[in-house]
């Protein structure tokens, strides 16, 4: 029999912290949901998000929480998705820790007004864009990183003065419950709510009503929060998955891409909206390619990726079930492969032979598995791209510029990355977001600010100088119009006239 | 299959030839709508004043004058708005190119108002050229003059195929939205806005929404109420008072009461003498219905000015409303009409509390001298826009971002927000298949190291603004340094 362990104080507290954390989160139930959203309006109402301090205060509570609780964090994300410890903190801590010291360096520059240009006849008049924010904000995160996807936007909301709802995914429960009880020991208790609620409730929660409501998911759940928010016209922030689709040229060096390509594929255990979804090789490459990839994968994940600690897990045994049928239904396996229902663990598979009709091609592979289409040349990938609904992402690998070009003017998609993946979504400079069925509105850095702010036109005139508006008062004449028109014009080609004036 | 469903598809099969992606294309297309405006300037002017009894004058002056500026300003400045926009780069990609891309939508619809069908039918086509969309244009059959001559004349100066033109009514609106389009911009009331909106959210398809809303307008009692009534009166009652950002009600304290509306009984004889209805410049309410609804909307209320009407001409005598409540009935809904109620207040503190119980407007309007009053009002009220002592004029300055907020609407236009709203700006990372090495730290199997790496390269300690300073000027004084030391050493 083994030895009880030892009674040290550290191991006790340790034990019981995970006690907690393996309880599954109590639900929040719509009436409960109505309480909140009342405290929370009636805490933006007060003027409590308004000043720079306190959203300065809030967004340095939000980094102390990711500093002080890493190690929960990582624990939660590893039993909800077997996510390796470096994933975690990179892909996740570290990405939100980033937006909100950007929003922290910035926020006086982004909370000022903007002046702008002025015409002849407003000269003399102040002319500005305030930045007001909206209210009460939702935010739906999804579960394929459920930390960074609840709380990049919810940085946006602070910075732009709003109070929230953040409504983590059920279905990475630790995490649900982590951010449900962390965040109230470190945000204001009356703006900042967490509340848990299952999928089919997401219309009705939309229903009551929010200035904003920002949504990562999938396609079928975005058109329910759409609908419900037509009703409310409440504007939404819509980020979906897609089929990203990732060109790769004969002119390329095939070790580094294959590697990028992996490593962007294969992380998460391919559960990432900005994966590429599937390859299009041109065919004088592809068996490079493919054995290119056999060699990363062994780098990465060793002869049996089980035992890696670098490599995930399904979220549960609906995602494994989905995609193991995807696998299982269409082209050829050609690496991988394997499947253990018991650990929902998918092997990182590359499937070839796959054709258009196949299931993997008509729906979003969200799981380790990459399959690889030929085509004969950039003409053909393009028109392949083309004919698909708008992707989050398109990836280009080639070293020639041109072929670059090409798929970038060609195709139209919600980002584009040539030579990497997944970078350019994890920028802070760069708007995020999709187009088309891929989604509506962008966030990160500046952007999420603007996403959750009311850009207020302001023009402040003076009752002086009445001679001067005269001229559009009725009755009307041909004179008046004239000298409207030339006052009215003068700003755009002449500027030097107003500067004089 | 339909006539809306055939529309659709000619437009986006010739959006997908990708003729309207070169600059010069579109640049073409909006010098042949400026054509358009010129040339066919008495016939749009004939079928505005069979529509809304507006004269020649003002038809120019508020319709055509605006949408010539911002084609101009459009051809003028596409170049500039079409152009990757760079963005800031940090250490890990110093080396790559980093830019967002504005890029075309496609196939854009958009719904006109009747109020004026021609400024706020075409300036969102202007936006929708310029980012280099098809559009599907459904003016408003209120409007019937104005759509007929738009069907007609539109195609004989823009391509047919990219930026049809379809009239009809509610069951073509409502054939129109059943199509998927990429965007769709609505201008109208916030309770077909909303049905708009669900219909676009079956294709996931964005929206942006110009609707009404009661527009306040506060007069300080320290103002100066002469001017302040004449510019109120002038923004009240133009195209008789069917404007969606008129001020739609006054609030001002019971003491200025009487002078506010003396103030602007003189103004309305100024501008359209004892007698409106015989007068030019006087407009007309656009049919039977919404004249029924605007004289409804006066029972109950004491009128201090005007009130006559003539229901064979859907003519409204400019009227003013003293001494109304919230509960009366002209406080349930945007007027939209030439009827300006006054509500008293106790002071700033009272108008801020009315103006947020309601739903957010369009614009808010304060009429005062203290600035303070007015930054007060600017923070403490929401709106599509606010405007200080004239009304109206934020319409006509296309940097200003024009839109609602709440259920005044979503989305904005005007300028380059036009172009912006109707285009996809595209994050763009162009990378080479070189150094590799600085990736080597987040491939697997991952290593402490590996992350030690990461969190020191990524997280964003390091201003490298202040770096790349710091730099400089540590090289500015080592070579300071070296310069006194071979001074120095050259005197020795």
């Amino acid at each position: 029999m083994s030895s009880p362990p030892s009674p040290s104080p550290n191991r006790w507290f340790k034990a019981l912290r995970r006690t907690r954390l393996g309880e599954p989160c109590l639900k929040t139930y719509p009436l409960e949901c109505v309480e909140l959203l009342k405290r929370a309006r009636a805490a933006f109402q007060a003027g409590r998000t308004a000043k720079e301090g306190f959203r300065l205060a809030q967004l340095e509570a939000v980094v102390r929480m990711l500093v002080e609780h890493e190690c929960d964090f990582v624990d939660a994300l590893g039993r909800d998705l077997h996510k390796p410890r470096f994933e975690t903190v990179v892909s996740e801590l570290i990405l939100v820790k980033n937006e909100a010291l950007h929003a922290i360096n910035n926020l006086k520059k982004w909370m000022q007004p903007q002046h702008v240009e002025r015409n002849l006849s407003t000269t003399l008049d102040e002319c500005l864009v305030v930045n007001e924010p909206l209210g009460v904000v939702l935010i739906m995160g999804t579960w394929c990183s459920p930390v960074q996807l609840c709380l990049v936007p919810l940085v946006g909301a602070i910075a732009a003065g709003n109070c929230a709802m953040i409504n983590p995914p059920e279905y990475t429960s630790h995490t649900a419950e982590l951010l449900h009880r962390l965040i109230p020991s470190y945000l204001d208790n009356e703006c900042f709510h967490v509340i848990v609620t299952g999928t089919n409730d997401l219309a009705q929660i939309v229903g009551l009503k929010f200035e904003h409501v920002f949504f990562i998911g999938n396609r079928e759940e975005a058109g329910r929060v759409a609908q419900a928010a037509a009703l409310t016209l409440t504007p939404v922030t819509l980020v979906l998955g897609g089929k990203n689709p990732c060109y790769v040229d004969q002119q390329c060096d095939i070790t580094t891409t294959a590697q990028r390509i992996a490593w962007a594929r294969f992380h998460n255990a391919g559960q990432s909206a900005v994966a590429p979804d599937y390859i299009l090789c041109h065919v004088d490459v592809k068996e490079r390619l493919v054995q290119a990839l056999k060699c990363c994968l062994m780098q990465f994940y060793g002869s049996d990726p089980r035992e890696s600690r670098s490599f995930g897990r399904m979220v549960n045994l609906e995602t494994f079930n989905r995609t193991r049928d995807l696998l299982w239904r269409s082209g050829k396996v050609a690496v991988g492969g394997q499947v253990i229902e018991a650990e929902k663990y998918i092997a990182p598979t590359i499937l070839t032979e796959v054709v258009e009709s196949d299931p993997i091609m008509q729906h979003e592979v969200f799981g380790p598995v990459l399959p690889i289409l030929t085509v004969k040349n950039v003409d053909e990938a393009v028109a392949f791209i083309n004919k698909q609904e708008k992707p989050l992402c398109v990836y280009a690998y080639s070293s020639n510029s041109k072929v670059i070009s090409r798929l970038m003017s060609e195709t139209s998609s919600g980002s584009f990355c040539s030579n990497d993946s997944i970078l350019q979504s994890l920028m802070v400079v760069l708007p995020f977001g999709g187009v088309g069925a891929s989604g509506m509105g962008s966030y990160h850095g500046r952007y999420s600010f603007d996403t959750f702010s009311h850009r207020k036109s302001c023009l402040l005139r003076g009752t002086r100088f009445e001679c001067v508006t005269y001229l559009r008062y009725p009755p009307y004449e041909d004179r008046n119009l004239s000298l409207m028109t030339w006052a009215s014009t003068l700003s755009q080609k002449s500027q030097g006239w107003c500067q004089i004036l | 299959m339909s006539r809306e469903q055939l529309a659709v598809q000619r437009a986006r099969k010739s959006f997908q030839t990708g003729k309207s992606k070169p600059l010069q294309y579109r640049i073409h297309q909006l010098k042949c709508l400026q054509r358009f405006l010129t040339e066919r300037q008495k016939d749009i002017a004939d079928a505005v004043k069979k529509d809304l009894y507006k004269t020649q004058h003002g038809t120019e002056l508020y319709e055509t004058l605006g949408l010539e500026g911002e084609i101009n300003l459009a051809i003028e400045k596409l170049a500039e708005w079409a152009a990757p926009r760079p963005v800031e780069k940090n250490l890990l990609t110093v080396l790559d190119e980093v830019y967002v891309q504005p890029e075309p939508l496609g196939v854009v619809l958009i719904i006109g108002a009747w109020n004026y069908p021609w400024a706020i039918t075409l300036q969102p086509l202007v936006g929708a050229i310029a980012a280099g969309n098809a559009a599907v244009i459904k003016p408003s059959e209120v409007s019937s003059h104005s759509s007929k001559v738009m069907e007609e004349l539109l195609p004989l100066y823009l391509d047919k195929d990219l930026y049809p033109v379809v009239t009809g009514g509610v069951s073509e609106t409502q054939e129109l939205l059943k199509q998927r389009f990429d965007h769709v911009f609505y201008t109208g009331s916030s309770s077909v806005g909303r049905a708009v909106m669900e219909a676009a959210a079956r294709h996931l398809t964005p929206v942006t929404l110009e609707l009404g809303g009661k527009s306040p307008c506060y007069i300080d009692k320290n103002c100066d109420l002469s001017v302040a009534c004449r510019r109120i009166t002038w923004g009240k009652f133009v195209n008789c008072g069917q404007t969606c950002i008129a001020p739609d009600y006054i609030l001002c304290e019971p003491s200025i009461q009487n002078q506010v509306v003396e103030e602007i009984r003189k103004v309305i004889k100024e501008f359209y003498t004892d007698d409106p209805k015989t007068f030019d410049d006087y407009g007309r309410i656009i049919n039977q219905r919404h004249f029924k609804r605007v004289m409804a909307l006066m029972e109950g209320s004491t009128i201090a000015i005007g009130g006559d009407s003539d229901e064979s001409e859907c003519y409204i005598a400019p009227t003013v409303l003293k001494d109304v409540t919230a509960e009366s009935k002209v406080m349930q809904e945007e007027v939209f009409g030439p009827v300006l109620p006054i509500i008293t207040v106790s002071g700033i503190e009272e108008a801020i509390q009315f103006i947020n119980e309601r739903e957010k407007p369009l614009v808010v309007y304060v009429f005062s001298p203290d600035n303070k009053l007015i930054r007060r009002v600017i923070a403490e009220t929401s709106s599509g826009a606010l405007l200080a002592n004239d009304c109206l004029i934020h319409y006509t300055i296309s940097a200003l971002p024009f839109g609602g907020v709440g259920n005044s609407g979503m989305g904005c236009y005007h300028g380059k927000h036009s172009f912006d709203q109707l285009s996809h700006l595209r994050s763009c990372l162009i990378k080479k298949l070189n150094m590799e090495g600085a990736n080597n730290m987040r491939y697997p199997p991952h290593t402490a190291s590996k992350l030690g790496w990461a969190r020191f390269l990524l997280l964003k300690k390091v201003n490298v603004g202040r770096l790349r300073r710091m730099a400089i000027l540590a090289t500015l004084a080592a070579l300071a340094a070296f310069v006194v030391q071979v001074q120095s050493s050259l005197d020795i």
